[in-house]
């Protein structure tokens, strides 16, 4: 007998007849947030800071000049960015060198880097968490895990109330991270860009 | 060696009892705080043991659902019937590779896997799963530091009941795990991985667990270690004295689930608690540890009460028993052994007991049995 | 009303003035108490040291003796716990037993909070596990004891610390319950408090136990007595008190005399 024949056939055994009465699950806990908009992209300020980052709230037509600041206060001469980042936001950035990954930048040349700046998937407010899913401007994994520094940029739209409604946006066939703070000897910001 | 024994020098190391009692207030503390702010942690801590004791109650039919997700989106999975089946079927996947990282987890600490943390460029991973979700064939792993990038060869380990039926089970999950764990709303990194991955499947006595009704509750553990973390007993003894397996409030419960009551640790550890109920309190899953510690000193006794020779414990308890069993018995102990004790006495208190309960008086004053027993004053009264 | 009380076993040996109190407290409010002498032990003890076989059958006594009331106080908060959570996993028929512990039984059933008692001593209170978690006492105990004249409550630290005692734990691991009451007593002695109380006589012969041992001049005391004794009352409340006093007027910290 294989392994998992064993295996399941003491499983089975163990618990006779399964068909008898399926466990209920009490699902009334809170599976979206009961706040206005506003207040839900405050929140996603609020926790995104207790988790150590630093979060800037600006206006669409505020994004280029915000994030110049917030590199140019880093210090940051030269970033990484996914092929795919919309230029428009890199449109301020005066004396800093920007690295397209691609083709995939190496090892080497991405250890040189001072910072990456992405796009996300979605952001979690209760948790103040953001989800890379590899999608738009967002680029490979790689990117956010070799670079001192993360900038993330977060829409007001990207922003949902509750761990639920996440899990019920997320598709799970895609290689999902959340990062909500960063590690040890790192540091992340977040950019919330409203209309 | 008997929990009692392995406990009485680790009593003595202060500096660890000290760091422990640091590291547990502070767990406390956050912990709590994480919790006070969910409205609905109590609701979402019904739904996490409802989840759990779903998955339990008809665990084959999601471990078959688990493979065939999982096999779908590119992967294969291995069933490792114990420990060392479990350590061939890696390290013949891991093959020739030598750049190999570990993301370690409750279940590569069972099979005595060590390696160096991953980096994101290490070639080889063997993760410790957080959880499975049988639905879609994902691999669910709340990574304490440094993430990880799936490298080429990535082998994720799991216990059998670390299986979640659907991805939206995730949902209430994912939201006790971080705060029970690290006293936070989320874990600062969790990754997600569907398909492209070696999956292995451990069985090493957990089907024996399933087997007892009252037990296989215990499974629905989620590691999350808060019990560990609120446990006095715990923070005085460390993880030494629970042996090789999972320490704390858990490991006392499952260990003897595992392995059978019969040898002297595990026979010992369904004792190695006062039942305060501090760990039941923060269990995300609510297992009832102090319930399954009490069913587990049964079973203990029972392994035992047919022995040629019985125990010194087992006459006591049984003479005791039948010596309260009837009025006329139980009054003429009372008085007997009140009288004896007084003798035993000066100045009202009891300093020294012999045999056995000279445990008590180790460290302890009995106050001497006053000369009327309650219902001798009632009696007198009347 | 008609209440019977249960005294346990170990209160029954050891500490009988915590029975005379209860019985002093209820029929000073005006109630008329049975003692049923058939009585003997709940089996907590050799429920909770896994004696099965035998508790059940204690358990099933228990019910016998107590089967014509419909009201059972018992000054133990475990032995009421183990009425009320363990007797229906010994025997379904054994569930729902009228068993109340003392103070719930003043503040639910009586609906009583001041029960005019005075006791001029300061006391700290420690919740013990099967009280605090088991039966929910929550503040029951110290709403009780906030209405007793004269008496200062001092809040005990860390106060739902396990005390260590945990039945047959005291003795199996001897070496850590010793570990976890050295604790207690050092958050006791904090509050300068003359006497602790507490719902159970066990935890308090561990801790009063011990107490004693390091002839800390602290006493360890049952709730009940506190709640029956009244100024120039009871003759043995009263030397009690007197003998508080002066251990209490040599041990209080300078600046408090």
């Amino acid at each position: 007998m294989s392994a998992r024949e064993e295996i399941l056939g003491r499983v089975r055994a163990a618990l006779g007849d399964p068909g008898a009465a399926v466990v209920p699950v009490p699902r009334d806990y809170r599976r979206w947030a009961d706040l206005p908009r506003a207040d839900v992209v405050a929140l996603f300020g609020e926790r995104v800071a207790d988790g150590r980052a630093a979060v800037r709230h600006v206006g669409t037509d505020e994004l280029a000049t915000a994030m110049a600041a917030m590199l140019w206060a880093r210090e940051a001469k030269r970033v990484v960015v996914p092929a795919d980042l919309p230029t428009s936001w890199l449109a301020g950035l005066d004396g800093v060198r920007v690295l397209a990954d691609v083709p995939d930048l190496d090892p080497a040349a991405l250890a040189e880097t001072d910072g990456v700046v992405t796009g996300c998937a979605l952001a979690i407010a209760e948790t103040g968490t953001i989800v890379l899913d590899g999608g738009r401007a967002q680029g490979r994994r790689e990117l956010t895990l070799v670079s001192r520094h993360h900038l993330c940029v977060v829409h007001a739209d990207q922003i949902v109330g509750t761990v639920p409604e996440a899990i019920e946006r997320l598709d799970p066939y895609l290689p999902l991270t959340w990062i909500s703070g960063p590690p040890e000897g790192r540091t992340f910001e977040v950019l919330v860009v409203e209309d | 060696m008997k929990f009692s024994d392995a406990a009485r020098p680790q009593l003595s190391d202060h500096r660890s009892r000290r760091r422990r009692r640091q590291a547990g207030a502070e767990a406390r503390a956050r912990r709590a705080e994480a919790a006070a702010g969910l409205p609905d942690w109590e609701r979402l801590r019904e739904a996490g043991a409802a989840i759990r004791e779903r998955t339990l109650r008809d665990l084959g039919t999601h471990l078959e659902e688990l493979e065939v997700s999982v096999i779908e989106e590119d992967g294969r999975v291995h069933w490792a019937r114990d420990a060392a089946e479990a350590k061939r079927i890696i390290t013949s996947l891991v093959g020739g590779e030598t750049d190999v990282g570990l993301v370690r987890s409750d279940v590569t600490d069972e099979i005595g896997l060590k390696s160096r943390e991953t980096g994101p460029y290490t070639k080889a991973a063997v993760v410790g799963a957080g959880f499975l979700v049988a639905e879609t064939g994902t691999l669910v792993v709340a990574d304490p530091g440094e993430s990880l990038t799936f490298p080429g060869t990535l082998i994720a380990v799991a216990g059998i009941e670390d299986t979640v039926p659907a991805w939206s089970d995730l949902e209430v999950l994912l939201q006790l795990l971080p705060r029970s764990a690290v006293g936070r709303r989320m874990h600062p990194a969790v990754s997600f991985r569907t398909g492209g991955f070696d999956l292995v499947l451990l069985d090493n006595g957990r089907t024996r667990v399933l087997a007892d009704e009252t037990g296989r509750s215990a499974l629905r553990c989620i590691h999350c270690s808060a019990c560990s973390d609120v446990c006095p007993i715990y923070e005085r003894t460390g993880p030494r004295p629970y042996g090789p397996g999972r320490a704390g409030p858990i490991g006392a419960v499952l260990t003897p689930q595992l392995r059978g009551v019969e040898a002297p640790l595990e026979a010992s550890l369904p004792f190695a608690s006062t039942l305060c109920g501090a760990c039941a309190d923060v269990c995300p899953v609510k297992i009832d540890i102090p319930g399954l510690l009490v069913h587990l000193r049964g079973e203990v006794v029972e392994s035992r009460r047919n022995r040629p020779v019985p125990a010194p414990e087992l006459l006591l308890m049984r003479g005791l028993a039948w010596s309260m069993g009837d009025r006329r018995r139980y009054e003429h102990t009372l008085m007997s052994r009140a009288r004896w004790a007084r003798l035993l006495a000066r100045d009202g208190r009891i300093r020294r007991l012999p045999g056995l309960f000279g445990k008590w008086t180790d460290a302890r004053d009995l106050p001497a049995p006053p000369r009327q027993s309650f219902r001798a004053w009632w009696r007198r009264r009347r | 009303m008609r209440i019977a009380v249960f005294v346990t076993c170990w209160g029954d040996a050891l500490f009988p003035e915590t029975g005379k109190a209860m019985v002093r407290l209820l029929e000073r409010l005006g109630h008329e108490v049975i003692f049923e002498p058939s009585q003997t032990c709940c089996g907590q003890m050799h429920w909770t040291t896994g004696y099965r076989p035998e508790a059940i059958r204690l358990a099933r006594g228990f019910a016998e003796v107590f089967d014509d009331h419909e009201l059972v106080v018992t000054p133990s908060a475990s032995c009421a716990a183990t009425v009320r959570t363990a007797y229906p996993r010994m025997d379904p028929a054994l569930a729902g037993l009228p068993v109340y512990e003392l103070t719930e039984f003043l503040v639910d059933v009586l609906g009583v909070v001041d029960v005019g008692a005075s006791y001029p001593h300061r006391v700290t209170y420690h919740p013990t596990c099967q009280s605090l978690r088991t039966l929910g006492l929550a503040d029951r105990p110290l709403r009780l004891l906030r209405e007793v004249r004269n008496l200062e409550l001092a809040e005990l630290p860390m106060a739902e610390e396990c005390c260590g005692f945990g039945g047959a734990f005291s003795m199996k691991n001897a070496d850590t319950s010793v570990a976890m009451v050295a604790d207690k007593i050092a958050r006791i002695r904090e509050t300068g408090a003359d006497a602790v109380c507490a719902t159970d006589d066990s935890c308090l012969a561990h801790i009063g136990g011990a107490l004693s041992r390091l002839r800390s001049g602290v006493r360890a005391v049952h709730i009940a007595e506190i709640l029956a004794s009244e100024a120039g009352e009871a003759p043995g409340a009263e030397q009690a008190g007197e003998r508080l006093a002066e251990r209490a007027m040599r041990t209080r910290p300078p600046e408090a005399r």
